[in-house]
């Protein structure tokens, strides 16, 4: 699950301007306006496979850090029926990961050099697993609403420009929609519950509605930069579209349960048809981003044991005489 | 036939897959590579399922209480799993090696069960062993792989396979009514089951460069299956029911 609006991009300030051949552009351009989608082997603008492996690369580790604060309540699930459902949904995550890794690959990135990447700080994931899942409410909240936002974006990629991408997240997409229905029912369950169930899941969702409203990055700056994405197919919607979409269509499904949400100001213009809201705190937004939430050390510490402690694994499966071939995405 | 002899074997059999399922899941989001993270998910889901399916039986046709109750309720002297299946995961070929033990004596168990007297027993037995399959073949090719790969691999191996086997053969300590089962013919019996294991990982061994330990020389760890546990099940029990025990009435 991923809300990609907002593309950590710290090095393009010191990216010089690559001219790219003027005709190629044109027939590259032409060819997404025709609505053709790009494969691997195409050629494609250095500036377009930069952001799409940055995009796809911050997406599959999202999938891979988001398995871990959801992935430490499977031990605790109450009863079979959670239990089961819980480790299967991030049994899913981690094959996300696993197939946007590949998709990613197809691009000229290794998994290593990703994983690498992710374990430095260099690469981001999505803000939101920064945040502690502390009781088991948070797991219906986040199988609910971080799961149906992560649809509302991913959906919106899936209808970009470069083929092995939107193919990968054709099959995410329908797995995402199991995921919320099973978040979703557990949210029901702990709303329509005993008097303490119900206090367990306000309290999640006052704590987690902050980062939700984070999730689909601050408003996009109108810039050439922006544009040129929009253009090529990259980026597929404005961060206030997505976040309006999703305001559309959860918000009333959570007031009907009876569950408040922490800001006053929410309400539908019903002039503009538009969500208004309490701007969320964009500086938390920036200082979580750059290493400062309460989770950021917790999570790589945890990829960083993985990766030392399977290291003896992948150096006995590694065969230095076998040929890189680039992955079926 | 003998009702408490089949109880004794289903809850043997119930905890044995719940518990180490419960420790495989503990894998999920943080092994080796991505591809046996998925895996090794799939293994816990399959064991919890197939602990799920045991306790349906016990409660549906021998009035014990729903299988939420049976996992999530019962005290640790209560559970008849094995100390195979208790303890901590340790590094990736602690789990390995345990998964191979395990699942070699799990299929075989399901195969002798699929001939039971006990109708619902063998009926659940010709279903679980098409997925014990994958888990044998999954379990086998690591340890071909890995048990031929490089010194530091087979070392591990060796050394997680020389502290589990005493714990493995515990999995076949008899239990108060072993004969009962064997008369009655709801079950081959431990000891039998136990010969045929012994082929069974002897064969995949023999391809690796790893020894299988003698095990005349090795005292087998019982207490198991008379609700003696290691120090390991209770916080285990104690964090898996903590959601459960918030509320026991309430449905989650």
């Amino acid at each position: 699950m991923y809300g990609g609006g907002y593309i950590y991009d710290p090095e393009s300030k010191n990216q010089a301007t690559i001219v790219e051949d003027p005709e190629m552009l044109a027939a590259f351009e032409a060819k997404i306006d025709r609505g053709e989608k790009i494969e691997p082997t195409d050629w494609m603008p250095y500036e377009y496979r930069r952001q799409l492996i940055r995009m796809i690369e911050q997406h599959a580790h999202s999938e891979i850090i988001g398995a871990l604060p959801e992935g430490t309540w499977i031990t605790r699930a109450p009863g079979f029926k959670r239990k089961m459902a819980l480790i299967a949904k991030v049994q899913d995550e981690i094959g996300h990961g696993q197939l946007l890794y590949a998709a990613a690959e197809t691009l000229g990135k290794s998994r290593e050099q990703m994983l690498n990447d992710l374990m430095s700080g260099k690469s981001k994931y999505s803000n939101v697993f920064n945040y502690p899942a502390k009781t088991w409410a948070d797991v219906t909240v986040i199988g609910f609403l971080i799961d149906a936002g992560a649809i509302i974006n991913q959906l919106a990629n899936s209808k970009g420009s470069y083929a092995p991408y939107c193919r990968a997240l054709k099959r995410i997409c329908a797995e995402e929609s199991f995921h919320l229905k099973q978040g979703y029912e557990g949210f029901v369950y702990l709303a329509t519950g005993t008097p303490t169930q119900r206090t367990m899941l306000q309290d999640a969702v006052n704590r987690w509605w902050p980062p939700i409203m984070h999730f689909f990055g601050p408003a996009d700056k109108v810039s050439v930069h922006t544009e040129k994405l929009m253009r090529w197919q990259v980026k597929m919607d404005t961060n206030d579209n997505m976040r309006n979409e999703f305001l559309e269509q959860y918000v009333p499904k959570i007031w009907e349960l009876g569950i408040t949400i922490p800001d006053p100001k929410l309400r539908k213009n019903l002039e503009t048809g538009r969500w208004e809201y309490t701007e969320p705190d964009w500086d938390e937004f920036f200082r979580v981003i750059n290493g400062n939430g309460p989770c950021n050390k917790e999570r790589l510490d945890v990829r960083r044991w993985v990766e030392e402690s399977g290291r003896w694994v992948r150096q006995a499966l590694y065969k230095p005489n076998e040929m890189y071939k680039m992955p079926l995405a | 036939m003998n009702t408490d002899a089949i109880k004794e074997l289903l809850y043997k059999m119930g905890d044995d897959a719940f518990i180490l399922g419960h420790r495989n899941s503990e894998w999920t989001g943080i092994a080796p590579t991505l591809e046996e993270d998925i895996s090794f998910s799939s293994v816990a889901q399959d064991q919890i399922g197939h602990a799920l399916a045991v306790y349906t039986i016990l409660h549906e046709t021998l009035g014990e209480p729903t299988p939420d109750f049976i996992g999530f309720t019962r005290n640790e002297s209560d559970f008849r799993c094995s100390h195979l299946v208790e303890l901590p995961n340790g590094e990736y070929d602690f789990s390995l090696i345990r998964h191979f033990l395990f699942d070699h004596a799990e299929m075989l168990r399901y195969r002798a069960l699929t001939q039971s007297t006990y109708t619902p027993l063998a009926q659940l037995a010709g279903k679980i062993i098409g997925e014990l399959k994958y888990h044998i073949l999954h379990a086998n090719t690591w340890v071909r792989q890995l048990g031929n790969a490089t010194e530091e691999a087979k070392a591990r191996l060796q050394s997680s396979l020389n502290e589990l086997m005493p714990y493995a053969l515990g999995m076949f300590e008899p239990g108060p009514n072993e004969q009962a089962l064997i008369e009655d013919g709801v079950f081959i019996g431990e000891e039998a089951l136990k010969a045929q294991w012994l082929q069974s990982i002897e064969a995949v061994i023999r391809q690796t460069q790893l020894k299988l330990p003698d095990i005349t020389t090795l005292t087998p760890v019982y207490g198991g299956r008379y609700g003696y546990h290691t120090e390991y099940l209770q916080p285990l029990l104690y964090e898996m029911t903590e959601v459960f025990r918030i509320d026991e009435s309430a449905e989650w």
